[in-house]
């Protein structure tokens, strides 16, 4: 029965894609604490192979709306879907989607690099050989095979990201959500990390973005603004700077949003 | 959810408990120090002030340090269950609870999981306490060793899921320590753990007699008495299940992303 489901799951999520359904869907999304809305009807697409930033200043409502993504909370209203799976009737058809870089740290520093992941590869539910041949794939992949048994404590800011990324890619999501991934990394770790996430696009990841920082935004196909709860811009870096009439894409940015980011 | 999957979960979350507590060496030591302070010095003080007449499910007069080796139980899987929870607020303020969340599994298995490798942990402690207070020359019967564990583990688990409820509630690392006094203590000292509840009767705090049999660690204390010498309470029991139900549905609820009391701040997790 659960076997079952979980087919016809693997079956809607390839149709989803075949029929150029995007990966990550989100309607109409509402969510307030008390009082104060902090998104006021959001509506983004990510479409497989594609690499969307979403462009907001500190308050916009990234987080909330990250909160949202990674089913920790639901929507007030408006509708979220990864693969196909809406999050609030479905959550761990979608769960099982998506791969996260949280913009805090969440490895432990005393367990070492491989047995992190293996955590992880567990919550998956990946079997013992399956979870191993991955795990090597993902450490490879960011560039950190021979560090599998070094403690995470020993690995510098950049390397624990890493670490994080690859773990985010063990279970191989459809889509890839990093949530202000870079705070905290020097220039060069920075570029690595976006330069990966480029090369998972290129594979046919959905990436979803969330940044203060125009510069990685420029990388990006796409460029969603977001400003305090709602969508002021959503389209490829160029023609968002050409829309604005500005020089740059901080330009364009910080006349949106009224200066309220220094980017 | 696959049955396989499940157990990999469970694997992995019982694994990281275990591996934390095998880490704390100081967290092991501590929760079997404190038993022992009470049955060692505590007990050996006290031991002619209460006198303990004959009472179910004792059949002869027995020393003090007998009688207070079921409450210690209690109070390891006391302890343990808030320590639980405990770690509950630190994952949450660490971000790893938000990790745990994202696993594609009901929220309620996740919890559940939590609870059981909880759970695990607590009654280990209490059979290394029960060794210890038996090298101490406490006589309890070897059958009642046996006997004890469904309800160690009954109790331990009733006590975690009230750990889990309390880390829904409380935000912040700092409030743990009030959530202490409030919870542990008060539940401690009302109940039969120290003495028992015929003397409050005796004394004439009609008023505390009555609030210490609303306590479920009462019956939990009772449920791990009688089940020491062979037999089986009933009432005790079904209390000790019934609020571990309870208990563990509020806290799901809790951590619910429809209904979840945690959505009201908007910094949770």
């Amino acid at each position: 029965m659960a076997e079952a489901m979980r087919e016809a799951a693997t079956q809607a999520t390839t149709a989803a894609i075949e029929a150029g359904v995007p990966l990550l869907e989100l309607h109409a999304v509402r969510k307030s604490y008390g009082p104060r809305e902090a998104l006021r009807g959001i509506s983004v697409a990510v479409a497989r192979g594609e690499f969307v930033a979403l462009l907001g200043p500190n308050g916009a409502g990234k987080s909330t709306l990250f909160q949202l993504l990674t089913g920790l909370f639901n929507a007030d209203g408006g509708r979220i879907a990864v693969c196909g799976h809406d999050i609030r009737d479905d959550p761990v058809g979608a769960l099982a989607g998506i791969g996260v870089v949280f913009q805090q740290a969440t490895l432990d520093l005393d367990l070492s690099v491989e047995a992190n992941l293996k955590f992880h590869a567990r919550l998956h539910g990946l079997g013992k050989r399956h979870a191993r041949e991955r795990i090597d794939d993902a450490l490879a992949r960011v560039g950190l095979a021979g560090r599998a048994s070094d403690p995470v404590r020993e690995l510098s800011g950049g390397n624990r990201r890493k670490v994080e990324l690859a773990r985010a890619l063990v279970h191989e999501p459809a889509v890839l959500l990093m949530d202000e991934a870079t705070v905290g990394l020097d220039p060069a770790s920075r570029r690595q990390l976006l330069d990966e996430v480029l090369r998972l696009r290129d594979r046919g990841v959905a990436v979803l973005w969330a940044t203060h920082l125009v510069d990685e935004a420029e990388a990006a196909d796409r460029v969603v603004v977001l400003h305090l709860g709602r969508v002021l811009a959503d389209g490829p870096p160029d023609a968002l700077v050409r829309a604005a009439g500005t020089a740059t894409l901080a330009e364009a940015f910080l006349q949106m949003t009224g200066g309220a980011g220094i980017a | 959810m696959k049955t396989s999957h499940a157990l990999l979960a469970l694997q992995a979350i019982a694994g990281r408990e275990i591996a934390k507590f095998v880490r704390q060496g100081g967290r092991f030591a501590s929760a079997l120090v404190r038993p022992l302070l009470w049955l060692v010095v505590f007990a050996a003080g006290f031991q002619n002030v209460f006198g303990v007449s004959i009472i179910p499910p004792y059949d002869t007069y027995i020393p003090y340090q007998v009688y207070i080796v079921p409450g210690l139980l209690g109070m390891v899987l006391l302890f343990n269950g808030m320590q639980s929870s405990l770690a509950m607020v630190y994952d949450r303020e660490m971000g790893m609870m938000r990790l745990l969340l994202t696993a594609p599994l009901p929220r309620w298995y996740l919890l559940f999981a939590k609870l059981l490798a909880g759970t695990l942990l607590s009654v280990l402690q209490a059979y290394v306490f029960l060794v210890i207070a038996a090298l101490f020359g406490v006589d309890l019967p070897w059958s009642g060793w046996l006997y004890a564990l469904p309800v160690l583990v009954l109790s331990g688990m009733m006590l975690g899921a009230l750990g889990l409820l309390l880390s829904v509630q409380v935000r912040q690392l700092e409030n743990f320590a009030g959530t202490m006094n409030f919870v542990i203590f008060p539940m401690f000292f009302l109940s039969p753990a120290l003495y028992p509840l015929w003397k409050l009767e005796e004394s004439g705090a009609a008023a505390i007699h009555v609030v210490a049999q609303w306590n479920p660690f009462t019956h939990a204390v009772e449920a791990i008495r009688f089940a020491l010498y062979g037999q089986f309470a009933g009432t005790s029991v079904a209390i000790v299940g019934g609020c571990l139900a309870l208990f563990f549905m509020l806290a799901a609820r809790g951590y619910d992303p429809q209904r979840g009391m945690l959505k009201k701040s908007g910094k949770a997790a």
